[in-house]
């Protein structure tokens, strides 16, 4: 069937913010479905909060509507727009709950909305448990033995029927609350008891326990015609037990016999047939248990998931781009492969590789949160790798995670695991952690039994002989086979030039290259090489013959960002993207190197050329040895590329715009203020301490309070706001016990301490340099006071309350340190302003997290004008062009980006904001003034707040002043404030009457009981020191846990306060994006 | 370590590990891409006289079983992998497959580039190649270049079933087929007898009048290996059964029909060996994801060549003496005939494998269209 004529437009709801759970997987799938929807000729709509995706960009629909996605808001773009039909399946769950709550509001059939893709009953039929076990028994399929009880004994019964252990999920619990697995009796009586009063119906399902059988997912397509192809077939490493997303994983399926296979895709379609999904992607899950070869059906999502951007990935099967042409009436065989060009998308991609994804995790930015892995999810990336065999892919896999290791132990990062006593060891195997792979190697490698490390980890036996092989070539290594032939075996197993190095004592990059041992590149094509790819995508390896392409003359590689995680996410490859995009414009062939499975800079599409490789030296300079580029562009992809800039250099590529020594200038201390001593810019005072007496007369001489953190960890972690002498002590004992070997050499890396300036405004500014002219992107002004991370606070453009004059001096300044460190592209320079004087913290020579957003803001596109000004092309010349405005902007609406934070997952979690960040995504709000676009940020990040209620309020000294105002906000709203008892009496003298509370669990008025029962709606609470211990952790606790919205900076109970005094209507008042870029005289 | 090497009739050397059998081999060197189903593969007899490589990396991994096996034993000549498993994992398995292969006298090499060996049989053809342990280049060079092409040799005589034999279903007998054994997978005869039909199979030689004198209810002709144009007695005997039985052909068995309809065949470049080629059934448009494996194809417009490589229109009817031939079902790939059905001879077969084994399972519908003919005619 061809495209549907008798629609003509079509929504498409974006996933929002990243989450952990939720991340650019999302967009990548949107992006591609907007582009072919267009392409087809349709009218597109989208709505996304999420400013750092590609598909927000103005360009990829004819209306963007940057706004909350909440039922509300989408129902007022519906009603302002009125879509013909309504593309549910491309925004990940947020999508779906929007829909579904939009079809039971009644506003899809008042205005005439189709769904397309998958209709009401098919996504509740599969997010309804109970009713997916009837469609599944319908079907045929088996899903798991469970019952429904109601009673401990009849739970007791049931268990007993099942055999333990068993798995108890109380009915109608949200987030899956109370689910535990009881290993005999009386374990199920706790649990069940507690399940039975939890659950609001008084039920409890009682379940055969899956824990440790193999976890297979199945990536299906299919289409109106009744088509149905399996894309991808994924086995986990991490047995069931082992969240997906937290699990490794492997492509194809590796140990299924083809009998197995084909029944379980024949589930898989049938299961797709019985849900009615009509049309599209989904992806189901299977379990098998090991010993009987049983499949049960777990799940099935009727969408588009992380796991179909990994397939899509994996194969080279682009799942959403075929999904959307699904929804609008194409069947299979009329869309051709991309890759191939001859052959239609019908077919199953053969693979001739193996594809591994290996989780990121950040499990130390949360103090609070043992690093265990369970059923919840709490990675917070991925990283992908493509090798020949398995072992291959796997060490690069995890070389790519940037966690410091260079593949699967044999080097430097394995120190912590050989300094575990065999007991020990053998101890971890049994409990997932993100480790547990490395641990599992070390294991083989002191010649524990496979089947005892095997049976420990549940995984399958066939993958453990795979890590055996890979720790036996390391022992042939170590016995002094530095042959050529062990070398080339150990390259082929994917051991890398670092390890070979660790393990061998000498570097070993000259010898293997002496031996003719050399990189090889392959195609990724779909087909497993019996057709000839179009589409150039490429995986290093070692083997016989190479694929790699003739140097172009006029090739720019494009280094990306990695796995994400806090502080690199999907704003960095917004900005890679965008250079791709930019480089091609401008007539030159963009190559990108990136091993992220989520992102649009991985999709094929994007670039001339792709590498899907680790961003370690050895990998790059290899993709570099081939392409022969004219320039590498290392400043867009935050952190990781930059790491390499060195060695890109000595190796002879030029780097694109600012050198890596200007990059060097800006991050060494003294080098930095030397610079700005020169220039007359003020820093906040500062000095460094190499031993603990050093560090206390450093304080003294500042000031406090101080700003600390040693200078060897990066990105905020460890960072420290202290405010006397003996809180600085007690600082730096925790930090002598944080260290593994209890020491820290401060010798070796100085303790850098600076004076925090309190009360001050923080401010952003983006700007690009071309040698002589800047063109300041946007100068944000952050909610929070400094000492929150950027990346946490909450931030402002056009600044509300930052004068012309201090604007003027930021500005100076900016072109002045731009200048001084000699600048080519991007920087992001950090000021605080404090009583009118502006100050500069640091200096970063390139694209920062917000470059999307004030992009988004301002209409300009500030990473495409910085990739043309690294080639060469000069601000005037770009401005002459178009791509930049002659006069700067001034918007008449204001833009407010907000972060976006992952408690909910780490409930054990203090909320307080500091120095070290910990947001994972974040949200733009647009509006005619602060207080609506704040509102919009709020209702966008899921924070939205009651337009009366209950507020509590217990304010820190420092903050009471401006507690006043808001109280006085809070009372004219008519809310009522309960308030601490400091915080009660300082309002109280100041005329403002609020309900005192008791001390937790003291007394009636228990605050933390206030919140369990439902009588707060929003806290605003704002702790004393950093790690504040007592009550106010226990209310802000209790607030994750019951999902009460929890402010916990001053500056942020203020803004709260504005947005609400906005009113109820202005969030869901909705703008297109280019509406308002009109509006402010952008062309976009 | 044991060195083992390939060479090709046109002298490109792939070198690797031999983990199977000592010795050399001979063979037309083919690739596979379907991602599981090695031990089905090489048991298949379609792939004797074949070197068979695979390209999915990993091959061994779930070991072996008996109820996987096509045939008594592997025939294919020759194994080419990647990465050969030296363990195998699987509650089915009751043996290692290279330990399997070893037993059986197959020449094995593991850590070859298989993929570079893919692209130069797309490239060039499937062509003849020698593998072995004896790394002797020059020999093995010799070996290759004597080693007969596939085409023109009757490579059905050294598989098919030295005497007829039977296959009953548990239950009730629904009907009684004849299986004319080409190289006959032990699954095609599964599909029939899980259906309730008894099943002789016969030897390739067996004439129609021996055929007529067991009076089936239908007659089953096989899958097997090589070119279907020398095979000059089984197309005589299928011409004396049209329109006197129902007939229903599986790969070789729809070409030897082919033949015997008036077509003609014609070997593919590289042919088609894998679980994954899309297959549009002109009846309803609807697309099957099939097994395949074979090296020659139907050619319906007989004298005008091979078919276009692009997926066109199909080519037009047939007629012959025996009624109109239909292209039933037509490759999306390369456009090439998958399916022709003569509704008044009551005949009708498929390229590709509605058994499966290994391979998706989106055909099996056409043993049950099968049985439903035998039966109603019964």
């Amino acid at each position: 069937m061809p495209r549907r004529a008798d629609i003509e437009s079509i929504l498409v709801i974006g996933a929002g913010p990243i989450i952990i759970g939720q991340a650019a997987e999302f967009d990548y799938s949107g992006t591609q479905a907007l582009k072919v929807l267009r392409e087809d000729g349709y009218r597109v709509i989208l709505v996304n909060s999420n400013p750092a995706t590609i598909m927000t960009d103005p360009a990829f629909a004819d209306a963007t509507y940057v706004e909350p996605v909440t039922p509300e808001v989408v129902a007022a773009i519906i009603a302002k727009e009125r879509p013909d039909a309504l593309l549910p399946t491309l925004g990940g769950q947020t999508a779906l709950n929007v829909t579904m709550a939009l079809a039971a509001d009644g506003v899809l059939e008042q205005y005439g909305v189709e769904l397309i893709g998958a209709g009401l009953d098919a996504i509740a039929a599969a997010e309804d448990r109970g009713r997916f076990k009837e469609a599944m028994k319908r079907a045929g399929i088996a899903t798991a033995r469970s019952s429904y009880v109601h009673s401990v004994e009849e739970a007791l019964v049931a268990a007993a029927g099942l055999g333990y252990p068993v798995m108890v999920r109380p009915s109608y619990i949200l987030g899956g609350g109370g689910t535990g697995l009881a290993h005999d009796q009386d374990e199920a009586l706790h649990i069940v008891a507690a399940g039975l009063h939890a659950s609001p119906v008084g039920e409890v399902l009682v379940e055969e326990s899956l824990v440790g059988w193999k976890e297979f997912e199945l990536e299906v397509m299919r289409d109106a015609a009744d088509n149905a192809v399996i894309v991808c077939a994924i086995e986990n490493m991490d047995a069931m037990g082992v969240h997906t997303g937290d699990s490794i994983t492997v492509a194809p399926v590796q140990t299924l016999s083809d009998r197995e296979y084909q029944e379980m895709r024949d589930e898989a379609i049938a299961c797709l047939r019985e849900i009615g999904v009509a049309t599209g992607g989904s992806n189901v899950q299977f379990a098998v248990d090991p010993g009987s070869g049983r499949r049960i059906i777990v799940e099935m999502n009727p969408r588009v998931s992380r796991s179909s951007a990994l397939a899509s990935k994996a194969t080279g099967f682009p799942i959403a781009k075929i999904a959307a042409k699904l929804a609008v009436g194409y069947t299979l065989d009329e869309i051709t492969n991309d890759i191939t060009g001859e052959t239609p998308a019908s077919f199953e991609p053969a693979l001739d590789y193996v594809v591994v994804k290996a989780p990121r995790f950040d499990f130390a930015k949360f103090f609070s949160v043992d690093p265990v892995l369970g059923t919840s999810m709490r990675s917070v990336g991925e990283t992908m790798a493509i090798g020949r065999t398995f072992p291959e892919a796997l060490q690069k896999a995890l070389r790519s995670l940037e966690t410091g290791r260079m593949g699967l132990n044999a080097d430097p990062g394995e120190a912590p695991a050989l300094a575990l006593e065999d007991e020990r060891l053998l101890q971890r195997l049994s409990r997932p952690s993100p480790d547990r792979v490395f641990l599992a190697a070390e294991a083989l490698r002191r010649g524990f039994d496979a089947g005892h490390v095997a049976g420990e980890t549940h995984y399958d036996p066939w993958f453990v002989d795979q890590l055996a092989q890979i720790v036996e070539i390391r022992a042939e290594l170590e016995g002094g086979g530095a042959d050529a032939a062990t070398i080339r075996t150990a390259k082929r197993f994917g051991y890398s030039d670092a390890q070979l190095t660790y393990l061998l004592g000498e570097p070993v990059e000259g010898i293997r290259l002496d031996a003719g041992i050399t990189t090889t590149f392959k195609t990724v094509d779909t087909c497993a090489a019996e057709f000839e790819a179009k589409t150039p995508y490429f995986y290093s390896t070692f083997e016989d013959e190479d694929e790699a392409p003739e140097p172009g003359d006029r090739t720019v590689v494009v280094l990306g960002s990695g796995p994400n995680r806090i502080g690199q996410g999907i704003e960095f490859d917004y900005c890679c993207v965008h250079a791709a995009f930019a480089l091609a414009d401008a007539g030159y062939e963009p190559v990108m190197i990136n091993c992220n499975p989520e992102t649009v800079s991985t999709d094929y599409d994007t670039s001339s050329r792709l590498y899907f490789e680790p961003l370690t030296v050895e990998d790059v300079l290899a993709v570099l040895m081939v392409e022969q580029p004219q320039a590498v562009i290392v400043q867009l992809g935050g952190q990781t590329p930059l790491a390499l800039a060195h060695a890109i250099e000595q190796a002879g590529f030029p780097i694109a715009g600012t050198p890596p020594d200007a990059i060097d200038a800006a991050e060494d201390r003294e080098r930095f203020s030397a610079l700005c001593r020169r220039e007359r810019i003020p820093q906040p005072r500062h000095g460094t301490a190499t031993s603990i007496v050093e560090a206390m007369e450093v304080a003294d001489t500042i000031g406090f309070p101080v700003l600390v953190r040693p200078s060897y960890v990066l990105g905020g972690r460890a960072m420290r706001i202290v405010y006397a002498s003996d809180e600085l002590e007690g600082y730096l004992a925790d930090l002598y016990n944080a260290t593994p070997g209890g020491e820290v050499d401060l010798g070796e890396s100085p303790l850098l301490i600076d004076r925090f300036l309190e009360s001050a405004i923080e401010v952003d500014v983006d700007a690009i340099f071309d040698g002589a002219e800047l063109y300041v992107g946007g100068v944000m002004e952050h909610v929070e006071e400094a000492g929150v991370h950027s990346g946490d606070s909450a931030c402002v453009v056009p600044p509300p309350t930052i004068g012309e004059q201090a604007i003027a001096t930021i500005e100076d300044y900016t072109r002045r340190l731009a200048a001084g460190l000699g600048v080519r592209g991007l920087l992001n320079v950090q000021f605080a302003i404090r009583e009118g004087a502006v100050f500069v913290i640091e200096v970063n020579p390139r694209a920062s997290r917000t470059v999307p957003f004030i992009s988004k803001a301002t209409g300009v596109p500030l990473a495409k004008v910085a990739t043309r000004v690294m080639m060469g092309e000069r601000l005037a010349d770009l401005r002459a062009a178009g791509f930049i405005p002659d006069h700067p902007v001034t918007t008449p609406y204001t833009s407010v980006k907000a972060a976006v934070l992952p408690w909910s997952r780490f409930p054990s979690e203090d909320t307080i904001l500091g120095p070290e960040m910990r947001a994972t995504g974040e949200v733009m709000g647009i509006g005619p003034e602060l207080g609506i676009a704040f509102a919009k940020s709020l209702a966008a990040s899921g924070r939205a707040i009651a337009e009366k209620g209950n507020l509590f309020l217990s304010l820190a000294d420092r903050d009471k002043p401006l507690g006043i105002e808001i109280a006085r906000v809070f009372i004219d709203l008519g809310f009522r404030i309960f308030a601490t008892h400091g915080t009660a009496g300082h309002l109280a003298r100041h005329g403002i009457a609020t309900t005192g509370v008791d001390k937790v669990g003291e007394g009636p008025y228990d605050p933390v009981r206030l919140i369990e029962a439902g009588d707060i709606d929003l806290v605003i609470n704002t702790p004393q020191g950093r790690r504040a211990r007592g009550d106010g952790r226990l209310i802000r606790l209790a607030a994750t846990r019951h999902r009460v919205p929890c402010i916990t900076t001053a500056q942020g109970g203020r803004a709260v306060a504005g947005g609400l005094q906005a009113g109820p209507d202005t969030v869901t008042t909705v703008t297109s994006i280019q509406d308002h870029h009109a509006a402010a005289g952008i062309s976009t | 370590m044991r060195p083992g090497i390939l060479v090709t009739a046109d002298g490109t050397v792939f070198r690797g590990r031999s983990v199977g059998a000592e010795g050399v081999a001979g063979g037309e060197v083919v690739f596979n891409t379907a991602m599981t189903g090695y031990q089905e593969i090489i048991t298949d007899p379609s792939y004797a006289g074949q070197i068979v490589a695979m390209t999915a990396p990993h091959i061994g991994n779930y070991g072996t079983n008996a109820a996987d096996d096509q045939a008594d034993r592997p025939h294919a000549v020759g194994l080419v992998t990647r990465s050969m498993s030296r363990s195998h994992s699987s509650w089915r398995s009751r043996g290692g497959f290279a330990e399997f292969l070893a037993a059986h006298g197959i020449v094995v090499l593991t850590d070859v580039d298989t993929r570079r060996l893919t692209r130069h049989v797309r490239d060039h053809g499937a062509m003849p190649a020698a593998v072995g342990t004896d790394i002797d280049i020059a020999d093995l060079a010799a070996m290759a270049a004597a080693t007969p092409e596939i085409a023109g040799r009757d490579l059905v005589g050294a598989v098919t079933t030295a005497a007829a034999y039977r296959r009953q279903p548990d239950g009730d007998i629904r009907a009684e087929v004849v299986a004319y054994d080409f190289g006959i997978k032990r699954d095609i005869v599964t599909a029939l007898t899980d259906r309730g039909i008894a099943v002789t199979v016969v030897p390739a030689s067996t004439t129609a009048h021996d055929t007529i004198s067991r009076s089936p209810d239908g007659v089953l002709l096989s899958n097997g290996p090589g070119d279907p144009e020398p095979l000059t007695g089984c197309v005589d005997a299928v011409r004396g059964l049209l329109g006197k039985v129902p007939i229903f052909g599986v790969c070789l068995g729809h070409q030897v029909l082919g033949l015997a309809l008036g077509a003609t065949t014609f070997k593919l470049p590289f042919g088609h060996h894998g679980g994954n080629h899309p297959v549009r059934r002109r009846a309803d448009g609807g697309v099957e994801i099939t097994s395949q494996n074979h090296g020659f194809a139907v050619d319906l417009r007989s004298g005008e060549g091979p078919t276009p490589s692009r997926p066109g229109t199909a080519p037009p009817d047939l007629d012959t003496p025996f009624g109109r031939v239909v292209a039933t079902h037509l490759n999306l790939n390369d456009g090439t005939l998958e399916g022709l059905a003569c509704a008044d001879a009551g005949a009708f077969s498929v390229q590709y494998h509605p058994e499966a084994a290994p391979g998706p399972n989106d055909a099996t519908r056409l043993f049950d269209r099968f049985v439903e003919v035998i039966t109603r005619a019964a």
